[in-house]
């Protein structure tokens, strides 16, 4: 049998790209329609049938005070973790940057320690920030004590154990952001620089708000969607250090999926966390597109 | 004079506080994991132990399941970079060096594919996995992750700056499609390739969402997995060998990273940019 050259072309082009399509449709496409048809139902795992229910299950999330908790917590952590890591993050790209001038080796060595958290196994490190937190044998509150002050139950106390994470959230992406920042820095034309000067703009403060921060702006911008998009995602840390407690005080989006889904195996309740999760970040990945895009327009 | 300290020396010292502060945890998990039983339980402050106490280390080795959990997290690693690397590669290298119908559909799905979340797919493959029976398996951990969006988009970014000449070239030579993927488009992607690696390595080995949810088999447990089952069987006694696991557990991407630290910080930093 002879094959046209069209059809030939066509079955390698087929053997190309045809398991990488499949398996996008098989483990993306159709997991998200899935779960979105799920979201109106109310099925559990392992049974047999199920029932429609419309918007109950959105319902019972935005009403119910655990469901609203686990939003709200959210919200809350990732208004923290977003200034904090987001400013840290240039403080010490800028730090470092101007640092590398005049001590590069020192400028490379904080570089790295600033990094090491990024690439340190999380669930690890938070075993070990258990133990730094720990309320009698933990390094802050022996610090706290022998200076005369309270120690304090910082993963168990209900008005503190979601700051605690969103610190433990920041120290994970100072890192990060930094690194984003410098990439941001090296990119500034020196000549910029120079034109400043001879406008009279020398001073470190004004090459900063004449200088840096305008040619920065799209970056910052950038780093704060990068930033709150694995804020959101926030799950390791919790699920180690505090499994959403004491009293769901520390509970967040992804980890209420995981304990409605599959600890108590309400496949479709969590279906409608899912989905209401996935529009938050639909909704950063649309701001970020418009970043890119206007960055773009930049240049 | 005053104006060098107030530029230089100021800057220096916060930024020596603030690495210290982020060096903090892992610099007490050291502490910890070679301090003797009875100087873990006291109250004061002290970073370097009386004796250095490897018993914790020895413990860690051969008292748990940590060289299980390090082999385990090995193939998944392993497993899942192979079939993304397998798959991606020549899909990549079709949408960006080949004409066909639905070429531009096919990007679009990658491009659209790349603002899923991982965990918003993770209830219907958890579903689909119980339906045939192969939870609780290596193939459950690995499964999943074969498609990369990420992978495709990067490598077609890559070989979209390569020269069509250059495997046209290759054509005349007589080379099928599938070689000219592999034994040329391949080599040359090399440098997109490593930071690919690292990201999907660094990536998976540190997950924990997967892994709590496709097994309850302590003998599949990857290392972030594994070291949950130690902590939660000890309940918090055996704090010395706890943190050596955790030092363990961590240090083989920690070294990596010291090692290789600019592909480290390219990888990470492009993986992450996929949002």
């Amino acid at each position: 049998m002879k094959l046209s050259v069209e059809s030939r072309q066509a079955i390698t082009d087929a053997w190309l790209v045809g398991p990488a399509t499949l398996a996008l449709i098989l483990f993306i496409f159709l997991p998200v329609a899935i779960v979105a048809v799920l979201s109106f139902t109310d099925y559990q795992f392992g049974a047999t049938s199920f029932n429609w229910n419309g918007l109950e299950n959105y319902v019972k999330l935005f009403s119910s005070s655990i469901g609203r908790r686990a939003i709200t917590n959210t919200l809350i952590y990732v208004a923290i973790v977003i200034p904090f890591s987001v400013g840290f993050g240039l403080l010490v790209a800028i730090g470092l940057f101007r640092m590398a001038t005049w001590a590069p080796l020192l400028s490379n060595l904080m570089k790295t320690i600033y990094f090491l958290p990024v690439a340190a196994t999380l669930v690890a490190m938070s075993v070990a920030w258990q133990m730094v937190l720990h309320p009698s044998l933990g390094i802050v509150n022996q610090t706290l004590l022998s200076f005369g002050m309270q120690p304090q139950n910082w993963l168990s106390d209900r008005g503190l154990v979601l700051y605690t994470l969103a610190v433990i959230g920041i120290w994970q992406s100072v890192g990060y952001n930094m690194v984003l920042f410098l990439a941001g820095l090296s990119a500034i034309p020196t000549e910029l620089y120079d034109a400043a000067e001879v406008d009279g703009a020398g001073g470190g403060w004004s090459r900063f708000w004449t200088v840096t921060w305008p040619m920065l702006g799209p970056t910052t911008l950038f780093v704060m969607v990068v930033t709150a998009t694995n804020a959101f995602r926030v799950f390791e840390t919790v699920a180690t250090m505090t499994k959403g407690g004491p009293a769901f005080a520390s509970d967040t989006l992804v980890y209420a999926l995981y304990r409605e889904g599959f600890v108590y195996f309400k496949a479709g309740y969590a279906s409608a966390i899912t989905m209401v999760f996935f529009a938050f970040l639909l909704a950063l990945a649309l701001i970020q597109f418009r970043i890119v895009e206007k960055r773009v327009h930049y240049r | 004079m005053k104006r060098l300290i107030l530029s230089r020396l100021l800057p220096t010292i916060l930024l020596v506080l603030g690495a210290a502060a982020i060096l903090l945890p892992f610099v007490w998990m050291l502490s910890l994991s070679v301090k003797p039983r009875d100087e873990i339980f006291s109250t004061a402050i002290h970073f370097l132990p009386s004796r250095f106490e490897w018993e914790n280390y020895a413990f860690a080795f051969t008292q748990t399941d940590i060289p299980l959990f390090l082999w385990n997290g090995l193939v998944m690693v392993a497993g899942i970079l192979f079939f993304q690397i397998l798959f991606a590669v020549p899909c990549a290298y079709a949408l960006a060096q080949r004409r066909f119908a639905g070429r531009s559909l096919l990007f679009g799905l990658v491009v659209a594919a790349l603002l899923v979340p991982f965990h918003v797919t993770a209830i219907p493959i958890f579903l689909a996995f119980a339906k045939i029976g192969i939870l609780n398996t290596m193939w459950a951990l690995i499964l999943p992750f074969v498609q990369t969006a990420f992978g495709v988009f990067l490598f077609r970014q890559f070989f979209a700056q390569i020269p069509a000449d250059l495997f046209d070239a290759a054509r005349v030579d007589g080379l099928g499609e599938t070689a000219i993927v592999w034994r040329i488009a391949f080599p040359l992607a090399l440098p997109a390739a490593t930071a690919f690696a690292i990201f999907s390595v660094t990536a998976h080995w540190n997950d924990l969402f997967w892994p709590l949810i496709a097994t309850t088999d302590p003998h599949l447990a990857t290392p972030p997995r594994g070291i949950l089952y130690f902590r939660d069987q000890e309940s918090g006694d055996n704090v010395g060998p706890l943190m050596a696991a955790a030092v363990i557990i961590t240090a083989p991407l920690v070294i990596a990273f010291l090692l290789a630290q600019r592909k480290f910080i390219q990888g990470i930093a492009a993986g992450g940019l996929k949002g």
